[in-house]
């Protein structure tokens, strides 16, 4: 089916030929002609931002809450080059996105012309791939090939830089065939003899964990299903990444939590101690890993990843596996029930009464008050509060994303939306948009800190034009609590800079902006100020002001191994166990 | 706390030099894609060239020569094959059968006693004289890269002014393509 049109119509025709329902943007100069072609179609509807990196985090939560691939439309110079941190962030997330961005036109590319950057050569290092379209016969075959390479293998931004005189040429459209790509054909079966090596070893373990991350929620809610299967089979112990929290129910018995350096100690100490890991879609992480030559000492390992580059990257595996989780999970479940493997059930149960004991320290624990709110306190009543209700969470980063990891419990994939690999304060406002805009009747919360909201709070006047009845709940402890934590653990306690002066007044910003503020001073008001929160049918911002002093637990200092996390009750000799290597790795 | 010392699961290993052969698509930035990822990651690059080999098929080769630890080479091979207009990377150095060879260009200005000997001496490297004049030579050099140093050492008492090298372009020996 092809068409005469301009490159403008053919942007817009491709996106909807892909699917695409949401566009985040912001218009400017260079992209005039596809804003025009916007105003004149009904079937994409476009979300106005108020600065590029929330289009390119709200498309992000949109993303990443739906499965499909986010879109993203901005001007040249200032609008892409603020989409960076986006990409970036989307980028170590794995999170499928296609920004197109408006250039100047072809003859004066290289002139230094207004609003002109090098945009591909700025976001080469942030994206998947990119392209600058200087013919109009490209043009349709490069946006098709890019929603391919961005949502196939191991999923991830691209960026499509479209000069000015190509939007308005007029050329040859035609829409998305199914042709293999010449140079890019990602592995998506995974090796079957390794695969039967894998199940061999599984069978074979007597202190074993399933190790899992993003990739098994980037893989679809099938491999989400295949890893529940297969963990529910071998009844070994399952502990997630950040990223892939909500992949397995974080209810269930057999979950141990959260690894990493703000992990439970359950799922540490048998990531240390354990014989065999099974690694699936996570990919060793620093975060995760602390001390590299001290990282799980006596265990085999085996690495399920869509990508070879994440593959002894950092830690040396035994049986590799590339392929897409479910995919893999698939042949392993099958070869499975195939060779029936004899599991030593007397090691297995040993290694759970281990388990057990390391659960018996429950260190999560918090000292709770009635005076003041505990951040921990007021994420579990929250978490109470919307039992039962179809919700999403977004978060900031920061000690409030790492309780929220701790102590939210998800039952399933999709619904936990946080910046990972990058860390991007500010994601969760924006990401909050993306998700309310795929999931309209849904109940969207960004757990926030106070600090991170004030970096891209100019979103919540789109949350107030379209709608969007996000709940923005600070966990307000005046400080940049986690910079706040290291400089008091690390830095002797000089809080330089880190102290949150002039803050705004929650309540009447809120209110400014044409949303609800409620305030909650008390542990005594938090239920039924929560629920008020929830029963508002407009933005709001919840301003939970908590113990400025608390700190998030347990942790691995960085440059420290698994066995030697600090707790709540440890704060006395934080100062000494953190050495000059581990200040050198914040 | 306790600070015991584990035995260790993180692998020291000694740097080695590969020569990885890249076919890419030749398009626009594909170079600049190769060469950030390099300085991106911190990876070395000794040499690297880079032509157009298939001109219907629009493919170029790029040859690089780079060191390091046997975990990090596997890197670099990964995530150069990450890189969408790649189609191949082949290291040449595991096959154990790579030819590599370099081309220079030396200017050697000179009279009398020096400037003989170092015709003397390129004779000897079977380097070809591509200029001449009364002051000076310009030397044409193929050869594996050391030799190419051994014969720049040699001229520079006798008069080098400068000189220019490709880099190295590399193929696997025997009847098979790589």
């Amino acid at each position: 089916m092809s068409r005469q049109m301009t490159g403008a119509e053919m942007v817009i025709a491709a996106l909807q030929d892909q699917g695409v329902e949401v566009l985040f943007g912001y218009p400017g100069g260079s992209v005039l002609p596809i804003y025009d072609e916007i105003f004149k179609q009904e079937k994409i509807k476009h979300v106005l931002v108020r600065h590029e990196q929330g289009a390119v985090h709200a498309a992000e939560g949109y993303a990443r809450s739906t499965g499909k691939v986010g879109a993203v439309l901005v001007t040249s110079g200032p609008g892409a080059t603020n989409a960076v941190t986006g990409l970036t962030d989307a980028l170590l997330d794995s999170i499928p996105l296609v920004c197109i961005t408006g250039q100047v036109p072809t003859h004066l590319i290289g002139n230094d012309a207004f609003q002109e950057c090098d945009t591909v050569g700025i976001t080469r290092p942030c994206t998947k791939h990119n392209w600058l379209v200087k013919r109009i016969e490209d043009l349709p075959r490069i946006l098709h090939e890019a929603f391919h390479v961005a949502k196939s293998g191991r999923p991830g931004p691209v960026v499509i830089d479209i000069p000015k005189d190509v939007q308005f040429a007029t050329g040859t459209y035609h829409g998305p065939k199914n042709i293999q790509h010449k140079t890019y054909r990602p592995k998506v079966k995974g090796d079957m003899d390794a695969i039967r090596h894998a199940v061999q070893m599984i069978g074979k373990a007597h202190r074993p964990i399933f190790y899992t991350g993003g990739g098994v929620i980037n893989s679809g809610p099938a491999a989400s299903q295949l890893l529940r299967e297969l963990v529910k089979t071998t009844g070994f112990p399952i502990t997630s990444t950040l990223m892939g929290l909500g992949a397995y129910p974080g209810n269930d018995e057999q979950f141990l939590g959260m690894l990493g350096m703000h992990g439970t100690l359950e799922a540490n100490m048998a990531m240390h101690e354990s014989d065999l890991i099974i690694c699936v879609g996570a990919r060793f992480d620093d975060r995760i890993t602390g001390r590299l030559d001290a990282f799980a000492p006596h265990a085999k390992k085996i690495h399920i990843d869509i990508d070879p580059s994440s593959i002894n990257k950092i830690i040396k595996v035994d049986v590799p596996i590339v392929g897409d989780v479910a995919h893999v999970l698939e042949d392993m479940v099958r070869v499975w029930k195939q060779t029936q493997p004899q599991i030593d059930k007397a090691a297995l149960q040993k290694w759970w009464d281990k388990i057990a004991v390391w659960r018996g320290r429950k260190c999560l624990a918090y000292r709770a008050s009635d005076e003041i709110i505990k951040p921990q306190y007021a994420i579990q009543r929250l978490q109470e509060a919307v039992k039962g209700k179809d919700v999403y969470f977004t978060t900031e980063v920061g000690q409030h994303q790492m309780w929220a990891a701790q102590f939210l419990k998800f039952d399933e994939p999709n619904r936990w939306m946080t910046s990972g690999g990058l860390g991007t304060m500010g994601y969760g406002i924006p990401a909050a948009v993306g998700v309310q805009m795929a999931h309209p009747g849904s109940l969207v919360i960004d757990i926030a800190g106070e600090a991170s909201v004030m970096m891209t709070m100019q979103e919540i006047s789109t949350a107030v034009q379209y709608r969007l009845p996000i709940k923005i709940f600070i966990l307000n402890n005046h400080y940049m609590g986690m910079v706040r934590q290291w400089q008091e653990l690390l830095h002797g306690g000089r809080y330089s800079e880190s102290y949150s002066h002039a803050l705004p007044d929650f309540v009447k910003l809120a209110e400014a902006m044409g949303g609800v503020g409620i305030r909650c001073e008390k542990p005594s008001e938090l239920d039924a100020k929560i629920a008020e929160m929830i029963a508002v049918k407009k933005p709001v911002i919840f301003d939970c002001v908590v113990d400025p002093a608390e700190n998030c637990f347990p942790m691995i200092p960085s440059g420290k191994a698994h066995n030697e996390m600090l707790f709540g009750e440890a704060v006395e000799d934080i100062g000494n166990v953190i050495d000059e290597k581990g200040k050198m790795l914040v | 706390m306790n600070t015991t010392h584990y035995p260790s699961a993180y692998i020291f290993q000694a740097p080695e030099t590969h020569t990885l052969s890249v076919i890419v698509d030749n398009e626009p930035g594909v170079l600049a894609r190769v060469v950030g990822l390099f300085s991106g990651r911190g990876y070395n690059i000794e040499s690297l060239t880079v032509s157009e080999t298939e001109h219907e098929k629009h493919l170029s080769r790029i040859t690089i020569v780079t060191t390091g630890t046997p975990m990090v080479i596997e890197q670099i091979k990964n995530q150069l094959d990450r890189l969408v207009p790649v189609h191949r990377v082949v290291d040449l150095t595991v096959t154990g059968r790579v030819l590599a060879r370099e081309l220079a260009l030396i200017k050697v200005k000179g009279k009398g006693e020096a400037r003989v000997e170092a015709l003397r001496l390129a004779d000897a490297f079977r380097a070809r004289v591509v200029d001449a004049n009364t002051e000076s030579f310009v030397f044409e050099l193929t050869g594996k890269s050391d030799k190419i140093d051994e014969f720049v050492g040699l001229m520079g008492p006798l008069g080098l002014v400068e000189y220019s090298r490709t880099g190295v372009a590399a193929i696997s020996r025997g009847p098979d393509p790589m």
